[in-house]
């Protein structure tokens, strides 16, 4: 048998992901749906005036977006765990880094690129300022992958636990906050008309940050979940 | 040469006894030291010429906020020192802090919103500090929920370890974001007390009020840890002999 080069491994995993989630539609679409229904709930319950509205949406779409996120997070070592296919990989001679950042990788393309695309309509339905378009889609593209990074430690520390899903909320929500902090108010300064380079710069370091360091949590913590 | 000192003590059993007998001389400084700190700094020392007498809830909140921190390093430092060499006490002494952590947090952010009413007129302000300290405590619930999920005890000890260290990176980052938070959203609310340059008749029973909580804080974990190996060697025959000799002095 050939040694398959680390990139082979990591595209392989990756289109692995892809066809599984393909062919279960709903997995994608879903926490997607529910990120829409939150947004439209918001409306309702604060009052449709415009001015209120534009205020509040920078923050309501990046909650929503960090919770949808939380309840898609399941799937990303879930059902490998229970079908015995995690084990394998992780004895499987490729280094588990690959494996973590392809899965993570797979899991960001079916959760978080949707969510930026969408993202633009629902800001339409919540006024957001004109100008802050452009910050809102470069924060969601900088700091979505960093709610799939965070995130999958959390998973990875539960995949174990029968009732895992509220613990991983509690687990990962508070690491979140730093990503929601800054987008937001990017997004506010953008508002403003005022650079927003510096907030960028920080998601952007903490991107790489959780890039680079995530991945060994990752794996420890699967290693103590698979046992 | 550390080693050679330390290695007595991977041991539980000895563990047990070590903290055993630091216990009570703990648990005894912590007495003289709170009730002489605290005496001194109810009554003694002197009222601060602005705030008058509320500002001595100081004297239980700032020590409280420290440990709470430094209870999280510590926490810290035995995960990562169980994750590095696998030291398995150093799992049982993460989780005996976990909870105690989370007590001082939550009287932190207690005494200060019982001092911030009179103060600033309100229970709570979303200031840089509060926010953090409420940050805190959730890091800390979420290692104590962990460290429950897990029915195998060595397993949650690794895993909640895990979750501590990310904390603790985490804990700069999410503190410098708060701060920022804060000074872009709200220019002019309630300014931070600027807090006095404290005169020595004040700074002493606050030294000794914090000398004496930190020894509690000892004594407590002393406690918990020897609870934990207990939990975690209950099928041990030291561990059963230990209690044939507790049912025997009873039974007596």
């Amino acid at each position: 048998m050939t040694q398959l080069s680390y990139r082979a491994a990591f595209s392989l995993i990756v289109k692995r992901d892809l066809m599984i989630a393909f062919r279960h539609r709903d997995d994608i679409v879903n926490p997607l749906l529910f990120f829409i229904i939150v947004v439209s709930l918001f409306p309702l319950g604060v009052g449709p005036e415009s001015t209120t509205l534009s205020r509040i949406a920078p923050g309501i779409i990046w909650v929503a977006a960090l919770l949808s996120t939380l309840l898609s997070l399941d799937r990303l070592f879930k059902s490998d765990h229970a079908d015995g296919s995690l084990e394998q990989m992780l004895l499987s001679p490729h280094p588990v880094f690959i494996l973590v950042i392809a899965k993570i990788f797979a899991h960001w393309l079916l959760t978080g690129l949707p969510l930026i695309l969408i993202a633009p309509l629902l800001a339409v339905l919540l006024h957001l300022h004109e100008s802050s378009y452009g910050a809102l889609m470069l924060t969601l593209l900088l700091g979505t992958p960093v709610l799939s990074l965070l995130g999958a430690i959390g998973v990875a520390l539960t995949v174990g636990i029968k009732k895992g899903g509220v613990l991983l909320s509690l687990l990962v929500l508070p690491l979140y906050i730093p990503v929601l902090i800054f987008a937001t108010s990017a997004i506010d300064t953008a508002a403003m008309n005022l650079p927003y380079n510096g907030q960028l710069a920080i998601i952007a370091a903490i991107f790489f940050g959780s890039l680079t360091l995530a991945p060994f949590a990752v794996s420890a913590a699967l290693k103590v979940s698979t046992n | 040469m550390m080693w050679k000192w330390l290695h007595p003590y991977a041991n539980p059993e000895t563990s047990y006894h070590f903290a055993g007998k630091i216990l009570p001389w703990c648990s005894r400084l912590a007495f003289i030291f709170l009730s002489i700190g605290i005496v001194w700094a109810l009554l003694f020392a002197p009222a601060d010429y602005q705030q008058g007498d509320t500002f001595r809830i100081f004297y239980l909140h700032v020590p409280a906020a420290m440990l709470s921190m430094g209870i999280y390093l510590g926490m810290a430092i035995a995960a990562l020192s169980s994750l590095v060499w696998q030291l398995k006490l150093a799992d049982a002494s993460a989780a005996a802090m976990a909870p105690i952590g989370a007590t001082f947090t939550f009287i932190a952010l207690v005494t200060g919103a019982a001092w911030g009413k009179p103060m600033w007129g309100t229970w709570w302000i979303w200031d840089a500090r509060l926010t953090s300290e409420l940050i805190l405590l959730f890091l800390y619930l979420g290692v104590i929920a962990l460290h429950n999920a897990f029915e195998d005890k060595s397993l949650a000890g690794k895993a909640a370890g895990i979750l501590a260290l990310v904390g603790v990176i985490n804990l700069p980052v999410i503190k410098y974001s708060v701060e920022w938070w804060n000074t872009l959203h709200q220019g002019a609310t309630v300014s931070k007390i600027g807090q006095p340059s404290m005169t020595a008749d004040m700074f002493w029973p606050f030294l000794i009020c914090f000398i004496g909580f930190s020894l509690l804080v000892t004594a407590l974990i002393c406690v918990r840890f020897r609870t934990e190996i207990l939990n975690r060697n209950s099928m041990r025959p030291w561990v059963r002999e230990l209690v044939m000799q507790e049912e025997n002095t009873h039974a007596v």
